[in-house]
């Protein structure tokens, strides 16, 4: 059996110099997030947004964005007969989910690396919310990630494979929403940055990326079969 | 038992293999039993089953019943043990089009625990004997139906297996990729071969086993 | 080969007529017995139906979710059908919560919808992932796959529920006050009594409409093969998502 990070670093390296080649997803994600941004501030007339608006408009498009990458994610694999490929090979099938979920949480965090600053600085009073918000984004990546990756999988193979994605994932994330929601809410007041329920909330994300990140794991050798 | 005793357990064994999908059967009743470095050649109408029965050797599909073991492995309990030992030649070349031909089979010599200069000096000889060293470096997008096929057949022997499974190895070939196929997955190069085929005239010479495979009919091989 | 078809039929009759009569003395119960309560008065008493209906949903859906790893670890196709089934009729029953929930915000809160009563929304939610199983299990065409991912979006949605349900109570200022504030806290004796005997009466009702479906399914199934035997027109094509139960 080859051992797991060989296989981890083959197919992780495979979809980023696939990805890096085409740019398929990523532009469209960030220009997309861009775009929402000013389509809210047309659709609520506000030109400056601060806590439960402001969250509530940047995880939203977050989200959006996001679900345009997830669903590009295994179309190689699903295209050109990949999934045969890694199915062929002596590995542990899981390997396949950490790889992508890993491939995932990269695209995320390019796309949020774009997307956050734009954010802030045509809506923020101030760029004090963005240190800690970083910590945010990185428990709500895993948590989308891993969410995403499976409903991913499944879609791939199924007729109206575009809808299924955003159908199935947006009910799952909104505990995630939720909390992220509320962790960034009190980082964006206008009277400046505050931290309640913080450690809270992030325990919430913790606790979600866990339970999915597990639950892939475990269930991804089932979804490889036939 | 009296095989293991003589000491050359068979490469392929089938006893009642039966496949079902939903009602249908795709295969029935199919028996045989192949000595290792043999060549077993499978036809029949399309339809009959032979591509799902390349996939069951493969480990890409489970039998619904009977028994099946494949290099001394049970399948499907044992499919781990036996991937890694098969060359599959299939339908689909299995390759990526945004990466070059090297990428790609890096990328599967990776998958397949050969990495490094080892690597690389299999994936030159490789390209050298299908002619595509001087391609080898561009998208397999801009591949030719042909080109494609010759990259596939790299892909299949890379980490030399002991048993190829061909699905219609000839296709989109000109004569030259023929010959070149010949070299790589031919027979008498000491792997067992199991090689569906539409071309009858091409391939029974080589066969040391024909099995027909009918619609709706047991099958056993002759 | 097939089951005997009266299998899923066996204790269908005992459980027909205990049903019924459950929810006779469930309802008799409800009107006769229970207090009226002070503040929401008569209304109040949807409480009996919306919480039971509720508790019995989410416990169905998670039973679904066990059924599903079963089928997954035995790959019997049986429990495939049982997850199935269990869903379904849960789902039918989260409808119910949610439209006796809004009955319930209407007459004591004057809308039909609130927001600020956490075990709604989460139910809202819990409601909406679920009733994507169906054109999910649809759009997947190979029956055996079908099966397989049916099976892993019952565990995952199961593995939701709860998470789903923390993160909506804890979303909720401790500013505003519960709307529903009965099923916190004791009940009195009375009440406790009416609100067992209507989540055993819904219990009841569950198994019963499981049992049902599956023999009917079951049924359909044997006549299908029978017909195809015989070499006869099977009939109408039937549901593309329904599992085939044998």
């Amino acid at each position: 059996m080859t051992p797991s990070r060989t296989a981890f670093a083959a197919i992780l390296g495979k979809d980023l110099r696939a990805e890096l080649r085409t740019l398929q997803s990523l532009p469209a994600m960030a220009l997309f997030a861009v775009t929402s941004f000013v389509i809210f501030r047309f659709g609520l007339n506000r030109t400056s947004l601060s806590g439960s608006l402001a969250a509530g408009v940047l995880w939203a498009t977050l989200l959006f964005a996001a679900v345009l990458g997830i669903n590009r994610l295994f179309v190689a694999e699903r295209e050109e007969g990949g999934f045969d490929a890694i199915r062929l090979a002596p590995i542990d099938r899981s390997v396949l989910f950490t790889a992508k979920v890993a491939a995932l949480i990269i695209y995320l965090a390019a796309l949020e690396v774009i997307a956050v600053p734009i954010f802030a600085v045509f809506f923020l009073n101030s760029a004090a919310a963005l240190p800690p918000l970083i910590v945010v984004l990185l428990l709500a990546d895993i948590g989308l990630a891993s969410a995403g990756t499976l409903i991913s999988s499944m879609a791939v193979n199924s007729r109206a494979r575009d809808l299924l994605v955003p159908l199935v994932l947006l009910p799952l994330v909104v505990p995630l929403m939720i909390a992220a929601t509320a962790a960034t809410e009190p980082l964006m007041l206008l009277g400046g940055v505050s931290y309640h329920r913080f450690g809270t909330w992030l325990m919430v994300l913790g606790l979600y990326d866990l339970i999915f990140a597990l639950l892939g794991y475990a269930v991804f050798d089932f979804l490889l079969e036939d | 038992m009296a095989d293991d005793q003589k000491g050359a357990e068979a490469a392929i064994k089938l006893v009642g293999l039966r496949r079902v999908y939903g009602e249908r059967a795709a295969l029935e009743d199919v028996s045989l039993e192949t000595a290792v470095g043999d060549s077993l050649v499978v036809l029949g109408p399309n339809g009959a089953g032979k591509t799902t029965l390349l996939r069951i050797l493969a480990t890409l599909l489970r039998p619904t019943g009977g028994e099946v073991r494949v290099l001394g492995c049970k399948l499907p309990d044992e499919a781990w043990k036996l991937r890694g030992r098969i060359g599959y030649l299939g339908h689909e070349p299995l390759l990526y089009r945004d990466l070059s031909g090297r990428e790609n089979l890096r990328f599967h010599a990776k998958l397949h625990g050969i990495t490094g200069a080892r690597a690389e000096a299999r994936i030159e000889e490789l390209l050298d004997a299908v002619k595509l060293s001087h391609r080898g470096d561009e998208r397999t997008f801009e591949f030719s139906a042909g080109m494609r096929q010759r990259l596939a057949i790299c892909r299949c022997v890379l980490h030399e297996p002991e048993l190829l499974l061909l699905d219609e190895p000839d296709s989109n070939l000109d004569i030259e990729g023929r010959e070149i196929a010949h070299t790589l997955i031919g027979p008498g190069l000491g792997h067992t071969r199991v090689v569906v085929t539409h071309d009858p005239e091409r391939h029974l010479p080589e066969a040391d086993q024909v099995l027909r495979l009918d619609v709706n009919e047991p099958a056993a091989a002759r | 080969m097939g089951a005997d078809p009266s299998m899923y039929g066996k204790g269908l009759r005992p459980l027909s007529i205990a049903t019924p009569v459950a929810f006779a003395i469930t309802l008799s119960l409800v009107f006769f017995y229970a207090p009226i309560e002070a503040d929401q008065g008569f209304l109040q008493k949807i409480f009996y139906l919306h919480v039971p209906l509720a508790i019995t949903a989410l416990c169905g859906f998670i039973v679904g979710g066990i059924f599903a790893v079963l089928h997954l670890r035995r790959d019997d196709p049986r429990y495939d059908a049982y997850s199935y089934v269990s869903i379904h009729i849960s789902v039918i029953y989260a409808c119910g919560a949610l439209l006796t929930g809004s009955i319930w915000a209407k007459g004591s809160w004057g809308h039909w919808w609130v927001w600020n009563e956490p075990t709604l929304v989460s139910f809202l939610i819990v409601f909406l992932l679920y009733a994507t199983y169906y054109p999910f299990r649809y759009a997947i065409e190979d029956r055996q796959r079908q099966a397989r991912y049916a099976s892993v979006f019952a565990i995952t949605a199961g593995a939701f529920v709860p998470l789903n349900f923390l993160a909506v109570r804890m979303s909720e200022s401790l500013v505003h006050p519960r709307v529903f504030a009965t099923a916190e806290g004791g009940l009195p004796g009375s009440m406790l009594l009416t609100f067992l005997c209507s989540i055993a009466s819904m219990a009841l009702l569950w198994t019963t409409l499981v049992k049902f479906e599956l023999s009917a399914k079951s049924a359909q199934g044997q006549l299908k093969r029978l017909r195809r035997a015989l070499d006869a027109p099977t009939g109408p094509p039937t549901s593309r998502i329904a599992p085939e139960v044998h």
